[in-house]
């Protein structure tokens, strides 16, 4: 299982971008988050943290006692789908191989570039920005996991929920971490727009035709 | 044990913001079907099979947060200086619809699986061993409140009453048709506490006179307010809000 992805990588041009386990843990991820998020603006209305409120229409849930079955029901989705994930990234090596190296002068220079509009798109590589933001995301949906936890076990994970600021504080945290990760999926949907064929090996595993991974 | 039955729901008058407009959309468009369909790009004609999993998932749920509950954990603690003023009012109506209980006619009555069902008056209630606690109060819809209630710890009463201790459910009907249940772990919980005092003065109405059931180990609405009556039993009572979605565990 450790060698699956180099050994596609060995068995022709059509090189594998993406394992299919990483494949299928990110769209069980995209639909899980999509629910929690959705289904979480619809909770948060019941007594916002700030001025204002989502509106109910791009809520998830119809009301606050949907929203909450909505929220309980795909956390087990997107927990045991995130532990998974992460035990595979640590276990085969795939978050060292993909996110690894990362420096701040490469991350700093990257960056820089991409506001310029010069950012490398080889396919099955990540630049720097891509790996910071990668790993930024995979940490914002630990915090969003933890805080879930603090605020609704709040005596009995009391510890966590002391760790996050108290019952208030938690939550505070929480609706950050989930704006990070909202921040986050608009700009992977920008960038996955700005260059379509990011898209399809996200399916399949492979390029188009395969020509696209010619250096 | 017609006090027992569930209120009828005809004589409820909900005014509570998340009852509102958001109970009818509920019912009519179910569970945002059209934002499923949206999301995941399948054809879901069926709602009620969306409906029975997350029901489903609602019950597994009610499961974990029993194995997770540690019945000597204790809810934290709070100082005086951090009392919540004013503590916000809080029901499925307004507050001026709060029902207001004779003190002189009042009788708790009891029922089910209890040996001495014999109806208590308030002068012996407040006669039972008084202790206060100061704790943090969170509403299913999010916001929380620090307050403190007096009153005798439920384990106590139970005990004195001759309640079956191994029976599975402990569930109360209010005097303002509400009605709710919870498990007998909790019910024993050192902390749970059967009040008639808040903020050290008698139960105000709007807070629940005569009396009210303190669980700091659950969310708000578990905690029934003018209690009437209370019974033990194995057979689930479900809940007012309970029956219509919410979590029935709800532990914190």
């Amino acid at each position: 299982m450790a060698n699956q992805p180099s050994s596609a990588a060995l068995s022709g041009r059509k090189t594998a971008i993406h394992p299919l386990a990483v494949r299928i843990t990110h769209w069980i991820n995209a639909i899980a988050i999509i629910i929690m998020i959705l289904s979480g603006w619809r909770i948060y209305d019941a007594s916002p943290l700030f001025n204002f409120e989502f509106p109910g229409e791009i809520t998830l849930g119809g009301w606050l006692a949907g929203a909450l079955q909505w929220h309980f029901a795909a956390m087990w989705l997107l927990v045991l789908n995130g532990l998974f994930y992460v035990c595979y990234g640590i276990i085969t090596g795939h978050f060292k191989s993909n996110f690894l190296p990362l420096t701040w002068q490469s991350l700093w220079r990257e960056f820089k570039n991409a506001l310029r509009g010069q950012i490398s798109h080889e396919l099955g590589v990540y630049n720097a920005v891509q790996r910071a933001a990668y790993i930024g995301v995979i940490c914002m949906g630990a915090v969003l996991v933890l805080s879930g936890l603090a605020i609704w076990k709040p005596v009995q994970f009391q510890e966590l929920t002391e760790l996050m600021g108290g019952y208030e504080g938690a939550r505070l945290v929480h609706f950050i971490a989930m704006a990070l990760v909202v921040f986050f999926i608009l700009v992977h949907l920008t960038l996955v727009a700005l260059v379509p064929r990011t898209l399809w090996p996200m399916f399949s595993g492979r390029a188009a035709g395969g020509q696209e991974e010619a250096k | 044990m017609k006090m027992l039955t569930k209120p009828d729901r005809d004589l409820v008058r909900p005014t509570l913001d998340i009852i509102k407009i958001e109970r009818r959309l509920f019912l009519k468009q179910s569970l945002s079907l059209g934002a499923l369909t949206l999301l995941s790009g399948c054809d879901i004609t069926n709602a009620d099979s969306v409906k029975k999993v997350l029901w489903g998932m609602s019950h597994w749920n009610d499961r974990v947060q029993a194995f997770l509950f540690n019945p000597n954990k204790l809810a934290p603690i709070f100082p005086e200086s951090a009392i919540t003023k004013p503590f916000p009012f809080n029901a499925y109506y307004s507050e001026n619809e709060v029902p207001h209980v004779d003190a002189a006619l009042y009788k708790l009555k009891l029922g089910g699986r209890i040996q001495d069902k014999a109806s208590w008056q308030l002068e012996q209630l407040y006669a039972l061993p008084q202790t206060s606690q100061i704790t943090r109060h969170v509403c299913v819809e999010g916001w929380s409140a620090i307050g403190k209630w007096s009153g005798v710890t439920f384990k106590t009463f139970l005990e004195r009453v001759g309640a079956d201790l191994t029976a599975k459910y402990v569930g109360f009907v209010c005097a303002d048709d509400y009605y709710t249940s919870i498990d007998m772990p909790t019910a024993l919980h050192p902390q749970t506490l059967l009040t008639f005092k808040f903020a050290d003065e008698i139960l105000p109405a709007k807070y629940g006179f005569p009396m009210k059931l303190r669980i700091p180990t659950k969310l708000g609405f578990k905690n029934p307010k003018h209690i009437m009556a209370i019974f033990v039993t194995n057979t689930y009572p479900g809940g007012y809000w309970e029956d219509q979605g919410y979590n029935w565990f709800s532990g914190l």
